[in-house]
């Protein structure tokens, strides 16, 4: 906020533009603000080109110690809230130091940016993308301007996608097993099983899958974990007797997941599992957590 | 229980109220073409189906309005102008639902569209749809949903001839998923009972699940409507799976149910055809289970089926119905250890309807189903049950009813045997059935065995059963039960008398057991039918007669004074006497002259020794004249014994006015009215004068007794037969004394001493107007009456 506001005392507007903004693609982002601001969209090895359009305001001069242009890609723990990890930076000189007396567009570009990790915001943790435009100054505090973007990286369909099959129970009370078709899911992807029941001896009322989300940051005894339930979805109705098989379908694309990350940066992990949860008729829970792969399918 | 169903009311209350308030936002919704919004409040709408605490009925109300809603949803659905989604899209959309119930509602709902669409073959989405039922397990919610997604798939079969058959769609996907639907159904039902736990199977829970059998029993109506499936598919493939899913349900309530579904809702053709398949599921059911019912139906239509026409008699034989069905009913009954004796034997009745209905020319097999009833029975130490009872009443019923003869039914060896087992009460009962049958029918049982049969049948009314209770038997009940035993007796007939003596023979050997309260019933019978008998001898005299016929009347008279015997021990003197003097005269008609005489000898000893009242005494001393009078066959000396004893006891009775009526009654005795008829006038004169003594003495009793002398009617009476015999020619009668008698009847009537009396009065004058009619005739008459002075 307090930037914000002072930009507008600032001496000179900053303007950082994508050079193909108008057809990008755009996805939402809540900002810190709270407030969802649509974004462009970028990948892995792409070339980020733009301009840095800078408008002194009316009849002043900016004096500076030059400008430039950075990509950063940051990791923010909330614990230790403020403090970025930059995971990546480049930097680009715009201009050598001098005087502003009119607007000036500077063009830049970052070709073939590694961006190996998405845009993330979780609870504990924030992945974002951003590029930062400096105008250094001496003696007055530099004038700095954000552009975020969010990335997200593809991948192809997994070579090996077993599914997950599993026998479980509570000795001479309820034995059941489970199938999900896949242990790796795209996010639009829908989860096809079947819970099949081998012996019933006490009275359940329901049956749901849930897709829980479980983010754990920093390390050693300075982990965290959250832990998200996402979907629930009730399988079943009323109490099965042996032999009854249950049919799971789930569509996932109704909920908002992200792929699975997995110790990104040493900073974090995102898992994503799939918790079948039995009620019973004093709404005692029964539950079986399996852990799934998401991930972001390639369009091809 | 009052609380109990006022809470359900309100819940259902509530539960009506949601329906309204979100089906009110889903109309909005729909009214703006908001897919997304009219799926969450037709989802939430749904939600109210979720409630546990309804009992089927008031569900079922809930269900009906979500139902309505979803038909209006449906319909917005199908227009995919307003919504811009494909239907495709659609099916994956409303999957997207949270709760169970409310998705698969809504997944039927737009599955019903997809069928229509044709975007998808039939078969898979119905596959699809059935197999995501499975996601509710409850049995009501269950039930309602699958039944509702039954109703919108009714007309989406891939049904031979409906548009939705294909190369990929067949009549078999659509009796695939139906039966599927139905296995899935039952089991569910099946489930409410177990839910409960044993033990705890109340009333009203037995009347829920009741209220949902119609539910599952669609199906099964669904499968019969289908085009397709014809009888091969039928037996391959439809039945077997039902009666599969029926025996292993092994639940009472539905296998009894679900046997009658089936029995009523295919074509009795089918049936037919698939007896041996269908039967064979009967043993394998619960013990509980109601088979006889669910057997005697099957045969109700298999016997209305066989009467509809006579075309499908020859399939009934090729198929061997009646011994498959019989074959079943006695696994039935084995596997049944705890069935009631009234459960065989209902079961044995149906069967024998069924086969007087169908092969009512096959006697050995009603014979059969007698005989393995008998079989059944005779495991039961002793049959207290009224309804088993009853049953058996039906069993030995029913073919009387068929054949309207029981001829028939002594046919069959086994009937007797049956009707062993009944208690004394039944067996009479029954035995009445027996003899109104043969009544109503005339039949006539004509050969000696079979009467033999018959008596054996009926021996419950003919004699005493050991430990027969006494004193239970209703006097009227009795009566009646022996009249038509009496009546029996004359429908056993044959021309042929050597037969016929034999039948006499043995209904007198049976009758003669009855002891004396049936005695006096019966005898009668015996001795007229007996009398026909010598009637009809009679009637084929002329014949040679000799040694070696076996039947002459006389030996009919000899065992007939053997059967009026038997009546000493009752005793019924009266009735005996009667029956002598019928001998007597049969007698005279066959000029047997010594067996008339004993004839009269046995009613007149009878008449001494045991005839007291005075009454009756009066009653048989007339009958004894009236009888002796027609007697033509006595020589002189025998008839002179016979009158004399006559006149002597008429003298005899006690009050005077019997002794004055039976001397003259007397009088006719002398005085036969025919051509060679004896004539004695003399001692009809006699007579006369002896009853005008007998009737002044009563006259002078009366008036020492009372102060005043009876009637005249007695002199009237006397004047009567005076004139009767005047008329006749009796020369010894003549006018004058006419004319004295009249001359004495009125000074006796105008004497002060004697009460006026209208009766007698007009006696009189109708007696004297008749002499005046007479004169006034004419001709021989007339002259003859002229001489009498009035």
């Amino acid at each position: 906020m307090n930037y914000l506001i002072g930009a507008f005392k600032l001496p000179c507007n900053i303007c950082i533009s994508f050079a193909d903004g108008k057809s990008r693609n755009q996805v939402p982002l809540k900002k810190e603000n709270g407030k969802t601001v649509m974004v462009a969209l970028f990948q892995s090895q792409e070339s980020i080109v733009g301009e840095v359009v800078i408008e002194p305001m009316h009849g002043k001069k900016v004096e500076h110690n030059g400008v430039k242009i950075e990509l950063l890609g940051q990791i923010e723990l909330y614990f230790d809230r403020g403090n970025f990890y930059d995971f990546t930076s480049l930097v680009r000189e715009l201009d050598v130091p001098g005087e502003l007396y009119e607007r000036k567009t500077y063009p830049f570009e970052f070709s073939t940016v590694e961006m190996p990790y998405e845009s993330y915001n979780g609870v504990n943790v924030r992945l974002r993308y951003i590029l930062k435009v400096t105008i250094s100054r001496n003696y007055v505090s530099n004038i700095v301007e954000y552009q975020d973007f969010v990335v997200r990286n593809y991948t192809p369909p997994p070579s090996i996608n077993n599914s997950i099959k599993m026998e479980v129970g509570i000795e001479d009370c309820l034995h059941i097993e489970f199938e999900y078709n896949k242990s790796k899911y795209h996010l639009k992807d829908v989860i096809i099983g079947k819970i099949y029941f081998l012996l019933v001896r006490i009275k359940l009322k329901n049956m749901e899958l849930e897709i829980r989300r479980r983010e754990s940051t920093g390390s050693g005894p300075n982990t965290y974990v959250e832990t998200e339930t996402l979907a629930k979805f009730e399988l079943m109705d009323g109490a099965p007797v042996r032999g009854e098989s249950i049919p799971v379908r789930l569509f996932l694309s109704p909920y908002e997941l992200a792929p699975t990350y997995r110790n990104i940066s040493n900073k974090f992990s995102v898992k994503y599992y799939l918790n079948l949860v039995l009620v019973d008729e004093e709404d005692r829970r029964y539950f079986k957590q399996q852990e799934i792969t998401m991930y972001r399918l390639l369009e091809t | 229980m009052l609380n109990g169903t006022e809470d359900e009311d309100k819940w259902l209350a509530e539960g009506i109220a949601g329906i309204q308030h979100y089906a009110f936002f889903m109309h909005r919704a729909l009214d703006s073409n908001n897919l997304r919004e009219a799926l969450k409040y037709s989802a939430q709408m749904l939600s109210e189906l979720r409630t546990s605490k309804l009992p089927p009925h008031k569900y079922y109300e809930l269900y009906m309005r979500t139902f309505d809603e979803l038909k209006i949803l449906e319909s917005f659905f199908k227009d995919d102008s307003k919504h811009g989604v494909s239907v495709v899209d659609l099916y994956e959309l409303v999957q997207h639902a949270g709760n169970v119930l409310p998705r698969l509602y809504l997944l039927c709902t737009v599955g019903s569209i997809y069928i229509k669409s044709k975007e998808a073959p039939a078969k898979e989405v119905l596959k699809d749809l059935g197999e995501m039922c499975r996601g509710v397990q409850h049995p009501i919610r269950g039930l309602f949903l699958r039944s509702y997604l039954a109703q919108i798939s009714r007309d989406k079969l891939p049904d031979i001839g409906s548009e939705y058959e294909g190369d990929a769609d067949t009549v078999m996907d659509a009796v695939e998923f139906v039966l599927q639907n139905f296995t899935e159904m039952n089991k569910l039902w099946v489930r409410m009972q177990q839910h409960q736990g044993p033990g705890r199977v109340t009333e009203k829970q037995e009347k829920e699940r009741s209220e949902l059998q119609d539910l599952v029993g669609k199906n099964l109506h669904v499968l019969s409507q289908i085009e397709g499936v014809d009888l091969e598919m039928y037996k391959e493939t439809v039945l077997p799976r039902v009666l599969e899913q029926v025996v292993n349900c092994k639940d009472d309530l539905a296998q009894y149910y679900l046997m009658d579904c089936i029995i009523q809702v295919f074509p009795d053709e089918y049936h037919l055809q698939t007896l041996e398949t269908l039967l064979s599921a009967c043993p394998q059911l619960q013990p509980t289970v109601d088979v006889k019912t669910v057997l005697s139906r099957l045969m109700d239509r298999l016997s209305n089926y066989a009467a509809s026409s006579a075309d499908v008699l020859p399939e009934f034989l090729q198929v061997e119905a009646f011994s498959k069905l019989s074959n079943v009913i006695g696994k039935v009954i084995e596997a049944q250890v705890d069935m009631a004796a009234v459960g065989a034997i209902t079961l044995h009745v149906s069967l024998l309807t069924f086969t007087l209905r169908v092969h009512p020319d096959r006697l050995d097999y009603v014979d059969q189903v007698l005989g393995s009833c008998v079989k059944k029975l005779s495991n039961i130490p002793k049959l207290e049950d009224r309804r088993a009872m009853k049953q058996v009443v039906a069993l030995l019923s029913a073919p009387l009813e068929k054949y309207n003869d029981i001829v028939t039914a002594l046919t069959l060896s086994n009937y007797p045997r049956v009707m062993d087992h009944l208690d004394i009460g039944t067996n009479k009962v029954m035995a009445m059935v027996i003899i109104q049958s043969i009544m109503k029918n005339y039949s006539c049982i004509s050969t000696a065995d079979k009467v033999e049969v018959l008596f054996e049948l009926i021996k419950g009314l003919i004699k005493d059963i050991d430990g027969a209770d006494v004193d239970e038997l209703d006097e009227e009940d009795f009566k009646e039960e022996q009249n038509s035993v009496a009546r029996l007796i004359h429908m056993l007939y044959n021309d042929e008398p050597e037969e016929m003596l034999k039948i006499i023979c043995i209904v007198r050997k049976h009758t003669m057991a009855g002891g004396p309260k049936r005695l006096p019933f019966t005898v009668s019978s015996l001795v007229f039918s007996a009398l026909q008998l010598v009637r009809q001898l009679q009637g084929l005299e002329g014949d040679i007669v000799g040694e070696d016929v076996p039947v002459t009347p006389k030996k009919i008279f000899q065992l007939l004074t053997q059967i009026i015997d038997s009546l000493s021990a009752v005793p019924s003197p009266e009735l005996a006497l009667r029956l002598y003097l019928q001998c007597a005269e049969a007698a005279n008609d066959c000029d047997l002259e010594h067996v008339a005489y004993e004839f009269f000898t046995q009613a007149f000893v009878l008449y001494e020794e045991e005839i007291a009242d005075s009454k009756a005494q009066v009653t048989a001393i007339h009958l004894i004249i009236g009888t002796l009078q027609r007697m033509n066959v006595f020589g002189v000396e025998n008839r002179d014994t016979l009158t004399h004893k006559a006149t002597g006891y008429s003298a005899r009775l006690l009050k005077k006015a019997d002794q004055c009526r039976a001397v003259y009654a007397c009088s006719h005795l002398f005085w036969i009215d025919d051509q060679d008829g004896i004539k004695d006038g003399e001692r009809v004169l006699l007579c006369l004068k002896r009853a005008l003594r007998i009737a002044n003495a009563a006259q002078q009793m009366a008036n020492a007794a009372r102060g005043s002398s009876g009637p005249v009617t007695l002199f009237v009476e006397i004047l009567n037969k005076y004139i009767y015999f005047f008329e006749k020619g009796n020369q010894q009668i003549t006018s004058s004394a006419i004319e004295g008698l009249i001359e004495l009847i009125n000074t006796e009537t105008q004497s002060d001493s004697t009460n006026p009396d209208s009766i007698s009065d007009a006696f009189l004058a109708s007696t004297l107007r008749y002499i005046q009619f007479q004169k006034q005739k004419g001709g021989v008459v007339g002259e003859k009456f002229e001489s009498i002075k009035l």
